[in-house]
């Protein structure tokens, strides 16, 4: 189906046996009252298809912010990109021109957001807003888009698609309203699905229901998808590689057992167990102590150091490089060997 | 003296829904918590977990004094604050104190820490001195982890955890032996929610104090309370021990409440018993006839539309659940 | 960008210092405030601009143009142009000030208790509102100036005589703005979770309403005070302009575009296009203040 689109496409350049995303080096400043922020400090990953990448971090580490540079919807300014490349198939997406650009995330990429009631439009009914997707971008026919958006609603699992199709988003529950989210991002038939933290408001036995839709689905369709979240249980069930983000930095990369196994990066190590776990009762939590550092005055040197039990002078001085620390997986610290082997 | 520091008895509010602009009429209610009998016993942390509109907010701020219950009663030391006056109620504020969920909208933006956790002082004059209250609000300071010099600033100048703890601060500066916390730390990051949930338990040890801890986050329920409440639509459904509801849980609810919150392992991934719901939770507005939760439970039969399931200690089970069918299913450690 | 402003450590400075701190750098706020300072000196002191009297007029001079002492020469019962133009300043601004206070007052007020205490207190202050406002401004100003032209108010004399009744006119048809705005905010500062713990703490209702609410309450309307006495100017200059506003022989900006439009055609647009940029340069001065001092105080813009 993937290759169909290929040959019908406006952009022959895109290159079928390149990976499906590539993101090299992207920085993106945020211009605020106390100076330039860093908000993304040199980002690298890649995504397959049928993969599922996961973005983890806390509030302020870049991982929204990642997405949103790929997706094109930073607001600009306050946000700058600075630097880097967002390779699509081997196509830089940020030096397209406008048109082209818009004509590639219409038809490849695809985002799904937290807030689903402020991202769909409350004035038009949810079977308008999916057909409009159709006819405007594949020139369907009123009755063919009513027919397409019905097989969507249904595809996502909403009860009673036939009679729900003519409501308004607010007539809708939160997880339907989900539901309705993520059947407009599957629209146009997308390779790529951005989900940033699709599930954070949701209620738990709600969230298991749309995780479970969601990789039902990329499976179904070999998607590649980046999963942008802070809760690593979630992680932990979908994600086949993760990165870890901190202060605008990857400071880790791995599988998802390497990683939960033997983490290689020292904040991810704290991260695993300063969490409160469902299946044991356990003793007191092990905190990170202090705070993640202002982005406007990152301190010279890795970024962690200050709240970091490894550290040394030089991690105070030096920066740590993302840099393979066995296969498949990385880690941004002058120390990675000791925290790997947990020592 | 009896052992209880707060005894919640058939608790209920109701909320009026109304039509009309200039002459309003009442054409229904939500019974957000429709029948609620709690205790807290006296040092222990008493955990309620439920999802959105199961009532457990209303609950709280039932507790300490933010909402009037339609029905029911609440006793704090043997006597029922619901039929206290104004003098009465005074005294309920010094004994039962709330910590907010929101560390961005719980303080006031335009005020000192300094005035916002000695805003206590000021409303009940005779707690401490006024010439030392400064040292007082400085103290509570350094009790909750921050620096007491930093008693000039404003909230916006701290981050998300340092403002919770100013929150605790405040909630402590009339020595209240209760603390109601309403999600303390789910609008907090990872890193930062194991410092708060440090603090309080540190604060629970030295000052001992007792904790309804209310919270959407299962694990961090388990890691916190020693007794957990559960909540669906309005009532309890099964209360026990922590380790009780965690590994033997009764209540087919409770059941799906706790296959459905990922493990942060992924050896795990496939191998867990997971109970999918379906559909949402109904209307507490128009709440199901007999057991609350038959429209989403797989045991339900016709006897749960018709009887409903009280809240008791049933065969099978040390603690009380309610549900006509109760059984354990070790839903948690699964592994198949 | 709430997730890249964590914590400032160093600087210490409330939300209000903070927004002076931002406004001060933004030229737009410098220039408009210079502006201001300047039309406010002219309303107050217009002496120290003119040594003309702009009531001595020689219907010889009429429609002149400027000649020495007189740089923008005389309208068409030859008065000077340039010192009716400053003295035109005072009752425009003194008017708009007053009409603002007392909107605020009143308006405040009624705002406040019907936000604080809603229920049948709101229903019954804001159905009154809405009676107000169904009648079209203008219309309403109109209708009564119009009515009450000819009655002499009692208790009151000399200039203020001639500017209080488009005062209170104004005031009459302006309140309710003020109200609902401030109605607004206090429902939305009522809601918040540091009023709730207060009330946990035992505050009363006093130490909520003043403590809690109204500082955080004042923000949005503090921003709308600039671009209210803006809208006010025009007001009273359309008043004017229709012969209901301030009268003769007051002179106000209004009553000199009045005066003035009529020869824009003739070969004499000086006489319209005077007073006209007076009056366009202070309203959008203080607009431009009033825009800036909002986003200042809009924490979501920082």
């Amino acid at each position: 189906m993937a290759d169909v689109k290929f040959q019908s496409e406006i952009l022959p350049e895109l290159d079928p046996s390149a990976p499906l995303l590539d993101v090299r080096d992207l920085q993106v400043e945020f211009r605020t009252r106390d100076g330039i922020a860093k908000a993304v400090n040199g980002a690298n990953f890649t995504v397959n298809r049928g993969e599922t990448l996961a973005i983890v971090g806390e509030s302020g580490s870049g991982k929204s912010v990642t997405s949103q540079a790929i997706m094109g919807i930073l607001e600009t300014p306050p946000a700058k990109i600075a630097g880097g490349e967002v390779l699509f198939h081997g196509v830089d997406l940020l030096t397209l021109s406008k048109e082209r650009k818009r004509r590639v995330r219409a038809n490849h990429v695809a985002m799904v957001f937290q807030d689903a009631l402020s991202a769909l439009n409350p004035v038009y009914t949810v079977g308008f807003q999916l057909a409009e997707l159709f006819r405007k971008h594949r020139g369907m026919s009123k009755a063919e888009a009513k027919k397409k958006s019905l097989e969507l609603l249904d595809l996502v699992k909403i009860p009673a698609a036939a009679q729900r199709i003519n409501e308004y988003p607010h007539q809708f529950s939160g997880g339907m309203r989900q539901r309705v989210m993520i059947a407009m991002a599957l629209a146009l038939d997308p390779d790529l699905l951005i989900a940033d933290e699709p599930t954070t408001a949701l209620d738990v036995t709600v969230q298991a229901q749309i995780m479970r839709l969601l990789a039902e689905i990329q499976a179904e369709r070999q998607m590649g998808l980046i999963l942008i979240t802070h809760d690593l249980g979630v992680v932990a069930d979908v994600a086949d590689k993760i990165s870890v983000m901190y202060a605008g930095r990857i400071v880790e990369q791995a599988p998802v057992l390497d990683l939960f196994g033997k983490p290689a990066h020292p904040y991810t190590k704290a991260l695993l167990r300063s969490i409160p776990r469902l299946d044991t009762k356990g003793q007191k939590l092990e905190v990170i102590e202090g705070l993640p550092p202002v982005l406007t005055n990152i301190p010279p040197g890795c970024a962690f150091a200050a709240r970091c039990h490894y550290a040394q002078d030089v991690c105070r001085t030096d920066i740590p490089l993302l840099e393979t620390v066995a296969a498949d997986r990385a880690a941004a610290c002058h120390f990675s060997a000791e925290v790997i082997n947990g020592e | 003296m009896s052992d209880i520091a707060l005894e919640v008895t058939d608790l209920k509010k109701h909320f009026p829904i109304k039509q009309g602009i200039v002459f309003k009429s009442t054409v229904g209610q939500v019974k957000a918590v429709d029948g609620v009998s709690l205790q807290l016993r006296k040092g222990e942390t008493l955990g309620v977990v439920g999802e959105s509109g199961c009532g457990k907010s209303t609950l709280a701020k039932m507790l300490v004094g933010l909402e009037k219950p339609t029905g029911g009663s609440i006793s704090v030391r043997g006597e029922d604050v619901t039929r206290l006056g104004k003098a009465g109620m005074r005294r309920l504020r010094r004994n039962v104190q709330m910590v907010f969920q929101d560390p961005y909208t719980s303080l006031n933006p335009r005020m000192t820490v300094g005035d916002i956790i000695g805003e206590p002082f000021e409303i009940h004059e005779d707690a401490v001195p006024k010439s030392g209250r400064r040292r007082a609000v400085q103290d509570l300071l350094d009790m909750v982890g921050l620096n007491p010099d930093h008693i000039n600033r404003y909230p916006h100048q701290f981050s998300g955890g340092q403002r919770q703890r100013i929150g605790i601060a405040r909630a402590l500066a009339l020595k209240p032996e209760i603390l109601i916390c309403d999600e303390p730390v789910s609008a907090l990051d990872v890193s930062i929610q194991g410092q708060v949930i440090n603090l309080l338990e540190q604060l629970q040890d030295d000052l001992g104090l007792s904790y309804v801890f209310i919270a959407h986050d299962l694990s961090v329920v388990r890691h916190i309370s020693d007794r957990v409440a559960v909540m669906y639509l309005g009532r309890v459904v099964e209360i026990g021990n922590e380790d009780e509801i965690y590994d033997s849980p009764m209540h087919p609810y409770t059941q799906a409440l706790l296959s459905a919150v990922p493990v942060p392992d992924p050896t795990l991934r496939g191998h867990r018993d997971e109970i999918i719901l379906e559909g949402d939770v109904p209307s507490p507005a128009n709440p199901p006839s007999g057991c609350r939760f038959r429209t989403r439970c797989w045991k339900a039969t016709d006897k749960c539309a018709s009887e409903e399931p009280l809240l008791q200690i049933r065969q099978g089970a040390p603690h009380a659940n309610a549900c006509h069918f109760a059984a354990p299913r070790d839903v948690v450690h699964a592994v198949d | 960008m709430s997730d890249v402003s964590t914590p400032k450590p160093s600087k210490q400075r409330s939300l209000w210092s903070d927004a002076f701190h931002d406004l001060r750098k933004r030229p737009t706020v410098i220039v408009s405030v210079v502006v201001l300072l300047v039309v406010f000196a002219i309303a107050f002191f217009p002496s120290l601009f003119t040594s003309v009297d702009y009531k001595q007029c020689d219907i010889a001079l009429t429609k002149a143009g400027p000649v020495s002492g007189h740089p923008l020469g005389f309208d068409e019962f030859g008065c000077d142009l340039y010192s009716q133009a400053i003295y035109g300043a005072g009752p425009s601004i003194q008017l708009a000030l007053m009409v603002v206070v007392i909107t605020l007052l009143v308006g405040g007020f009624i705002g406040v208790l019907a936000g604080f205490y809603g229920r049948w207190v709101d229903a019954i202050f804001s159905r009154i509102v809405d009676i107000f406002s169904s009648v079209p401004f203008l219309l309403g100003s109109i209708l009564l100036l119009a009515m009450f032209r000819d009655v002499d108010l009692p208790l009151i004399s000399g200039q203020f005589e001639l500017i209080i009744p488009a005062v209170l006119t104004l005031a009459l048809f302006g309140w309710t703005n003020t109200m609902r705005l401030i109605r607004a905010s206090v429902m939305e500062a009522r809601s918040q979770d540091y009023v709730h713990a207060a009330r946990s703490l035992g505050a009363a209702d006093g130490r909520i309403m003043f403590r809690h609410i109204l500082p955080n309450a004042m923000a949005p309307v503090v921003s709308l005070i600039p671009l209210s006495i803006g809208g006010l100017i025009s007001a009273e200059a359309t008043l004017s302009f229709l012969g209901l506003g301030i009268k003769p022989p007051s002179i106000t900006w209004g009553i000199m575009i009045s005066n003035g439009a009529g020869w824009f055609t003739g070969g004499y647009p000086r006489l319209l296009i005077v007073p006209s940029i007076f009056l366009i340069v202070t309203v959008l001065a203080f607009v431009l203040l009033g825009d800036a001092i909002r986003d200042a105080l809009d924490p979501k813009l920082r």
